[in-house]
């Protein structure tokens, strides 16, 4: 089977962490983001898988090769000279995803959950019609695009609903799909919108499902949902009793759900989690507490150290006593000095914050 | 003429340095501790240095009962020193009330009179201000200290000859800049003070039989007499008035929040003379700090600089306190920080809590920030026995006894 990503730009959103890598490397959950979904194609037969960029790093390309060995794939950049949307992208590809008969799943990169990719395409195979869409329940539909089935079939789409005011239901699309080859020729190589333009063509048809996904999701392009993405994430593992966690039987370990790489090192008396991801090779001092943060490989959080809501980026030095919380980013090398205090900043990368940051701001 | 000096300490009253609540809520500011002693006892100690000085009389207004306690211990701490205590019953103003006891004052015939005001921190250079006395033949002698920018507009200003330093001019509070030496507060005077004040009371009393504005049934009588106004502004060009210019530290001890400098100037000082009182300096501390001999504080918690620690304060592991007042019984919990901040008598913040303020310029002179536009103590202040959570972050408020932290504060002042 074949799978692609869309990756696209500069991951700007997720900055300061994306100077320093390109979104998809940036680790989520202790590993790169898009290892995450490579793992899972994979794990459902995907062979092919392509990656749909509007530039290639170098650095991307090392690390894609390794995994292209590891999981036994073959991973093809697609570069667009221009940015072509969520659908121009499929067909900038379409040699290789129309290069048989077999249907081909769509990924949005930021999209965090447990994918169910065998599920989804039994699910296809099932209804055999052109295109199925993985849809999520969320608690406030108004912020999104809503859809709304036939009333004479459980998953046969009728429309989509955009940010709608009235309820007309609370699935939405979750940014992955699995389509036949024939979709394809729905699409115009030009900058298309698969939400706007090609989805609503094989609604007319009659021709797209959804699929309900089970368990938890999020778009972790953004710090704030990178965070909420990473609790959702621990919580499934927790679940799942995934010997990956951190047993509570650990007497640093408060409210579980602590993900803590064996290379890193853990001083005395700290009080860590619920919520905590802890990258290789970092050093956190005596007495420090964490909660509901990421912190990246190789960082050091120095003793009595408090931090909250927060991404604390590579190669960092978080204070003695320093106290960072309200989604504070610090990006790849940042110094955090001595009892300093950290409201909301997003620091970008080889800089030293020396004096308290008391309202969230950049600093550049 | 005898040969001795005697030193007055105008203390106040309760009705007086509200603005020094919530701390003065509980005890009378006179009686605060900075620097492990109460903000009075440092003119005393300074005064006990003078042998000249055989006398002490602090006047003010709270009760008797006030004082006496402290009185019974300074006597022991300086022998040489009879110290006593006068109640004014009504406020007669800072020269009312000198005058009130004129007959007490005098008894002895002592030579010179020094007048100190208590809610001011300096190092009280007394002898210094004694030689300027006996060189210029001076009828009083003021100390003085120069400040940065607009400050000098919220003190007394002094023209002063540049080469005799004779007084020239004085004004209190001027609206504009006249100069940036300011009054101290701290006081010579030879025992002919009292007639001064009577020809200023003539004075004002004249001033107020000819303004028809004024209603002499009002509090403002002529008995209510201000050294600086009444006294200083008016004769400062006729008399022979001489100020003292001092190079060392000096600050005005209004607000609550002012404890904080004159706790790390007080400190400072003991620690520059070679106090043995103060904490010996390690890894974990970082000098100047006292610590009462009945304080426990953990061996990995961070203290200093400008740190004091009261009686029976306990100071958890890995604790960090940085310009900060710990007064009696309270307790700092492990991996907590407490920058620029009072932590009230049996307050307790909480592990990995953080109590912070805004830190000040000991030469600004002022003890309040704009923030958002609004003014807030730079100082965050804990009454008796408030408690902050755990993990809790107080920042830049005043929290008035008896009251629980659960949540983040900013900018308030919690009732």
């Amino acid at each position: 089977m074949k799978a692609l990503i869309l990756v696209g730009g500069f991951g700007t959103r997720l900055r300061p962490l994306t100077l320093t890598l390109p979104k998809p490397l940036v680790e989520f959950g202790n590993r790169p983001m898009i290892l995450h979904q490579v793992e899972a194609l994979a794990a459902a037969g995907v062979t092919d898988i392509v990656l749909a960029v509007n530039y290639r790093p170098e650095v991307m390309i090392n690390v894609l090769k390794k995994y292209e060995e590891q999981y036994g794939v073959k991973i093809t950049f697609s570069v667009e000279t221009e940015p072509l949307g969520t659908a121009g992208p499929l067909k900038l590809a379409e040699e290789i995803l129309g290069k048989d008969d077999t249907p081909f799943f769509v990924l949005n990169s930021d999209v965090i959950c447990e994918y169910p990719f065998k599920e989804l395409a039994a699910f296809h195979r099932a209804h055999g019609q052109e295109g199925t869409i993985v849809v999520t329940k969320v608690d406030e539909p108004s912020k999104y695009g809503v859809v709304v089935h036939k009333p004479d079939h459980p998953s046969r789409i009728d429309r989509f609903v955009e940010k709608p005011v009235e309820f007309v239901g609370n699935r939405i699309n979750a940014g992955i799909y699995i389509l036949n080859p024939s979709v394809l020729s729905r699409i115009e190589l030009r900058p298309t919108s698969i939400e706007q333009e090609t989805f609503p063509a094989i609604v007319r048809d009659g021709q797209l499902h959804s699929f309900d996904l089970e368990g938890f999701w999020m778009d972790v392009g953004q710090p704030k949902d990178f965070l909420t993405g990473t609790c959702l994430y621990l919580s499934s593992l927790a679940k799942k009793n995934s010997k990956l966690l951190t047993p509570s039987s650990e007497s640093f370990v408060h409210g579980g759900n602590v993900l803590i790489d064996p290379s890193a090192k853990i001083g005395k008396n700290c009080r860590i989690g619920p919520n905590v991801t802890i990258g290789p090779n970092v050093v956190i001092g005596d007495g420090v507490r964490l909660q509901r943060c990421v912190i990246l490989e190789s960082s050091r959080i120095k003793d009595h150290a408090w931090i909250k809501s927060t991404i604390v980026g590579w190669n960092s030095t978080v204070g003695k006593w320093a106290r960072l919380e309200n989604v504070t980013v610090l990006g790849d090398d940042v110094t955090v000095a001595d009892e300093v205090y950290v409201n909301g900043g997003c620091v970008l990368p080889h800089k030293t914050i020396k004096a308290n940051i008391d309202i969230p701001a950049i600093i550049m | 003429m005898s040969n001795f000096n005697k030193a007055i300490i105008l203390v106040g009253g309760p009705s007086r340095g509200t603005r020094f609540r919530p701390l003065s809520l509980d005890l009378p500011k006179p009686l605060f501790e900075v620097a492990g002693h109460p903000l009075i006892w440092h003119p005393l100690c300074a005064i006990a240095k003078v042998p000249s000085i055989k006398e002490v009389i602090l006047i003010g207004y709270y009760d008797e009962s006030v004082f006496a306690p402290s009185i019974r211990t300074w006597a022991l701490g300086f022998p040489n020193l009879k110290i006593s205590y006068l109640r004014e019953y009504t406020a007669l103003g800072t020269a009312g009330g000198l005058y009130h006891f004129r007959d007490a004052i005098l008894k002895g015939n002592p030579k010179r009179i020094f007048v100190l005001n208590a809610d001011v921190c300096c190092s009280f250079p007394l002898k210094e201000m004694l030689e300027v006395f006996e060189e210029k033949e001076a009828e009083a002698v003021l100390l003085g200290t120069r400040v940065q920018g607009d400050a000098a507009q919220r003190f007394g200003c002094i023209v002063s000859d540049a080469v005799t330093q004779k007084v020239r001019h004085y004004v209190e509070k001027p609206e504009g800049h006249i100069s940036n030496l300011i009054n101290c507060g701290v006081y010579l005077f030879s025992s002919s003070v009292f007639s001064l004040i009577r020809t200023a009371m003539d004075a004002k009393a004249d001033r107020l039989a000819s303004d028809p504005t004024i209603d002499p049934t009002d509090g403002d009588s002529s008995s209510v007499l201000r050294l600086e106004q009444d006294i200083l502004g008016p004769l400062a060009d006729s008399r022979r008035f001489f100020v003292y210019e001092t190079r060392d530290f000096w600050r005005q001890i209004k607000t609550a929040g002012s404890a904080v400098p004159a706790n790390a100037l007080y400190l400072t000082k003991a620690w520059q003379s070679g106090s043995e009182e103060l904490a010996k300096p390690s890894a974990n501390i970082v000098p100047p700090v006292y610590i009462h001999p009945t304080a426990t504080v953990d061996p990995t918690a961070k203290l200093g600089p400008n740190v004091s620690i009261g009686p029976n304060a306990v100071i958890g592991a890995g604790a960090r306190i940085k310009d900060s007042i710990v007064l009696e019984e309270a307790e700092i919990k492990h991996d907590a920080c407490v920058l620029y901040s009072i932590i009230g008598w049996q307050s307790k913040v909480g592990a990995w809590s953080r109590v912070e303020g805004t830190p000040m310029a000991v030469t600004e002179h002022s003890t309040t920030v704009v923030k958002n536009g609004v003014k807030v103590q730079s100082v965050s202040i804990l009454s008796r026995e408030c408690k902050v959570g755990d993990e809790v972050r107080v920042w830049n408020c005043v929290c008035l006894p008896y009251k629980e932290l659960k949540r983040d504060v900013t900018n308030e002042v919690i009732m």
